[in-house]
């Protein structure tokens, strides 16, 4: 329950009033404020600074350091005060969140100093208010990376244990491992730079030879150009072929988009092999020399700005998308006017709108290279609103593009988006958990102790002090005993959602085999409360024989349901009977404890569910269980008697 | 060149950025100057005249009145937020609306401090027939002087709603209904379909679970 509305709990309970007069069935005993104490202000001493602060402000939270118990470690009798050695401004939002509920994280405090205090003071991080919750576990990864970094340089001794194979691919990422692996690196990028320098000369024209004219280096010095593409392709495969095997999940290396730019690089030239000197093929030999220029890309892994650029290009995707967008649309509209435009004029270049796009694209970036001009007066005007759009159009999506570049770079970069996304699943789960409400799930829990409390004290000793010393502050059983009430009013019971479900099922089940007639005979004179009770035991496999009221011996033949007689909880004359039937009951349930395992507790400690209301007075009734139409309907009559609780078998 | 004016502009941007609403054409931020409306209860003294609270229990109230309400009223939005705190499984909007129209003894459509401590007094330090005709006047919704079952029915289905879905046994839909019968049944003395405050009272004093039950107020403070 919110401790901030702690206070109006009182409120709560005396809004009960209206459930009062509607109720069928009397409700259950309130619990007693045995420690009556006036509320009385608590001086805590930290450090010197006294704070004060009411004692039922830090009651409000029982199972942190301030208001358990705990604290009378830190009393000084002397100055009648609690002392705590610690920092008091770090103390002032430990008190805060006493005081309203939500825990706050300063921004000027240190991450690892505040984390020390919320340990020492018993109080979990996970509740930090939503207004803090960010910028806390912003500055708790931020320790944390800090951290790890520290570590990562202490680790780049050689672990002991390491594989061949491990060693060889913490030296194809780390290069500064070790010696040999910053050699190789250096070796393949030179190699790599090579390979596109040789690609480059290639084409150029070297001089001319007296024999021949003019051509390009590489039909010059065919040979040369040959050795030394043949050297750096089989540097590369061996890199590739070493890196695949050093890879500790080969399927996903060969899936990544390092590993596919090393094998375009190199597969043209292996499949130039191949290939003869066909001549219908050499075309498309020559096509593939072109993947030849994605060795250049093998440079990303020697370049974080590179690897930065891939990944900002990728997170602005949408970014793109819009620019490419928005430029394809003024391309096509303009286009097409201007051919219209241009149509008239004779001998124009304007000859289709396909051809117009040329025109348009070169006028939107402003290059204007001049080729095709419009002659038109119309033309020339439309011409002028393209080229000032086109500025337009490219310089808005731009500046974004830019920024996200900028702010990744300044990052830091190891995967810092997919650590968020952890960390943002987690937050939403963790306010999924905080609002499904911890205090109903804690009455629902508090109902099955209660009832295995009562078994064990049947079946063990008698004391009635074990429930009140279940260590629930006053708040909670008195949130619970008015819950309770409510309960009692409606005649329905909270459950969790596997029990409801559970329930639904059998229910639907259990609506052929049909009791009704021996209800609807009962409904009048006794409230629904109870013949709700009473249907509450239909879903029983096998069912009891006639079930006298408990006390009867030999006829509790039951499996599944069990009839236990709680401790009487009503000042009444009826309290005496009672507590005789309840230690013949104790007899029965020892000699049938072997069935109590099998049972599975589905009702609070409820007391008496007379719906008479005369029948508080006079002594419990015996009353004969009517003929039953089933076997099943005495559970009804058994509930009328006096305190019962059934524990059935779902 | 001209300029738009000023009005106009804003309005423009206000419609961009949401704060405006259409339908009833104030800001978001009209809203804000309401919500600073304070209001301070009367003197302590007065206060212990008018109710049966000891000084420190009015003290221990209205602390804690004080500290969910700073501005020292209740409207009915809080009232449903607080009220709803204590019962998480199921939605309890509707009681608390019954419940604020009853404290709201002025109907002006907040609870002052005064307001909630008087409809406290009564309920926890009041006699039995007190609490009953405060009862009553929860039920009687348009406060005419007798419960109809239209009314009655609807308390009952904010009683049955605050259970919420999942219970023990399934939540019929015939479940209040049935219950308003039996209550009408038992309270309805002339069988004319309404129950006076006369009948509601004398009822009430015949059945034993409902005088035992009134009892449970007096240790709540």
């Amino acid at each position: 329950m919110a401790a901030g509305v702690a206070a109006w709990l009182p409120f709560a309970r005396a809004a009960a009033i209206g459930w009062m007069p509607v109720a069928n069935c009397p409700m259950p005993i309130a619990p007693r404020d045995h420690r009556k104490r006036h509320d009385e202000l608590i001086i805590l001493n930290v450090s010197g600074r006294r704070f004060q602060t009411w004692r039922t402000t830090l009651d409000r939270y029982p199972d942190t350091l301030l208001g358990s118990s705990e604290k009378q470690f830190f009393y000084d009798e002397e100055t009648k005060e609690y002392f705590f050695d610690r920092d008091p401004d770090s103390f002032r939002s430990i008190l805060n969140f006493y005081r309203t509920g939500k825990l706050h994280y300063p921004r000027y405090e240190c991450i690892s100093a505040y984390d020390e205090e919320l340990t020492f003071f018993g109080i979990i991080p996970e509740i930090i208010g939503d207004c803090c919750y960010e910028e806390y576990k912003d500055r708790k990864r931020e320790n944390a990376e800090r951290l790890q970094d520290d570590q990562d340089d202490n680790k780049d001794c050689k672990l002991p244990n390491m594989t061949y194979r491990e060693t060889m691919w913490r030296a194809f990422e780390n290069p500064h491992t070790s010696t040999m692996a910053l050699v190789f690196y250096y070796v393949t990028g030179f190699f790599i730079a090579i390979s596109v320098l040789t690609n480059v000369i290639e084409t150029v024209p070297c001089g001319a030879t007296p024999s021949q004219k003019d051509m390009p280096c590489g039909e010059r010095y065919t040979i040369a150009f040959f050795c030394m593409d043949t050297a750096c392709v089989l540097i590369f495969t061996v890199e590739y072929l070493m890196r695949l095997f050093a890879a500790p999940s080969r399927y996903q290396f060969m899936r990544s988009v390092m590993s596919i730019i090393d094998v375009v690089a190199i597969f043209p030239y292996y499949i130039g092999l191949v290939m003869t000197d066909n001549e219908d093929v050499s075309g498309a030999f020559v096509t593939l020399r072109v993947f030849r220029v994605f060795r250049i890309f093998k440079f990303s892994r020697h370049s974080q700005g590179l690897r930065i650029l891939g990944y900002t290009l990728k997170s602005c995707a949408s970014e793109l998308g819009f620019l490419l967008f928005s430029l394809t649309m003024a391309i096509i509209i303009f286009a097409t006017v201007m051919f219209y435009a241009e149509k008239g004029s004779s001998s124009t270049k304007f000859t289709s709108i396909p051809a117009s796009f040329w025109y348009t694209i070169v006028t939107m970036t402003t290059l204007g290279y001049g080729d095709m001009v419009p002659k038109t007066i119309a033309g020339k005007i439309f011409g002028s609103i393209c080229s000032l759009s086109g500025v337009l159009v490219i310089a808005l999506p731009v500046p974004v593009i830019v920024s996200n570049f900028s702010r990744i770079y300044h990052q830091n970069q190891r995967a810092d988006k997919r650590r968020a996304q952890k960390v943002q699943k987690a937050r939403l789960a963790r306010i999924r958990i905080a609002q499904t409400g911890s205090s109903c799930t804690g009455f629902l829990q508090s109902k099955r102790n209660d009832l295995l409390n009562e078994l064990l004290e049947l079946t063990g000793s008698e004391e009635e002090e074990q429930q009140l010393n279940k260590g629930m502050s006053l708040l909670e059983s008195q949130h619970h005993h008015l819950l309770h009430c409510l309960e009692k009013t409606t005649a329905h019971e909270f459950v969790d959602e596997q029990l409801y479900e559970q329930n639904c099922l059998e229910t639907t089940i259990q609506s052929y085999t049909s009791r009704s007639p021996s209800f609807s005979s009962q409904d009048g004179p006794i409230g629904t409360c109870c013949t709700r009770r009473g249907k509450m035991n239909s879903p029983l496999p096998n069912s009891s024989l006639p079930l006298q009221p408990s006390h009867q011996q030999g006829s509790l033949q039951e499996l599944s349901a069990l009839h236990i007689q709680c401790g009487d909880k009503l000042p009444h004359t009826t309290s005496r009977s009672s507590l005789n039937m309840k230690t013949d009951d104790v007899g029965l349930i020892n000699c049938k404890g072997s069935q109590i395992t099998t049972a599975i507790i589905s009702i609070p400690t409820a007391p008496s569910d007379t719906t008479d209301g005369g029948a508080l007075h006079g002594p419990p009734q015996r009353r004969p269980p009517p003929p039953p139409t089933g076997p099943q309907a005495p559970s009804i009559n058994t509930t009328a008697s006096s305190n019962v609780i059934k524990v059935s078998a779902l | 060149m001209k300029t738009k004016n000023l009005e106009q502009s804003l309005s423009d941007s206000r419609e961009l950025d949401g704060s405006y609403d259409q339908l009833t054409g104030d800001s978001v931020e009209d809203d804000f100057e309401l919500s600073t409306v304070c209001h301070r209860p009367e003197g302590l003294d007065k206060l212990q005249e008018q109710t049966k609270f000891t000084k420190k229990e009015l003290q221990v109230l209205y602390r804690g009145f004080k500290n969910e309400c700073p501005s020292g009223v209740v409207n009915e939005e809080t009232f449903k937020t607080i009220y709803s705190k204590f019962f998480p499984q199921g939605d309890s909007g509707a009681y608390a609306h019954f419940l604020f129209e009853a404290f709201d003894t002025n109907k002006n459509g907040s609870v002052s401090f005064e307001d909630f401590v008087i409809g406290l007094s009564i309920i926890l330090r009041g006699t039995i027939n007190d609490r009953l005709n405060w009862a009553f006047n929860l039920y009687d919704l348009n406060k005419d002087g007798c419960i109809t079952k239209e009314e009655m029915m609807d308390i009952m289905k904010s009683i049955y709603d605050m259970m919420g879905k999942y219970t023990y046994p399934c939540m019929q839909d015939e479940a209040p209904r049935e219950h308003v019968e039996s209550f009408f049944q038992k309270m309805d003395r002339n069988n004319d379909g309404v129950v006076t405050i006369d009948e509601f009272i004398e009822s009430c004093q015949k059945d034993e679970n409902i005088m035992q039950s009134m009892q449970l107020f007096d240790n709540v403070i």
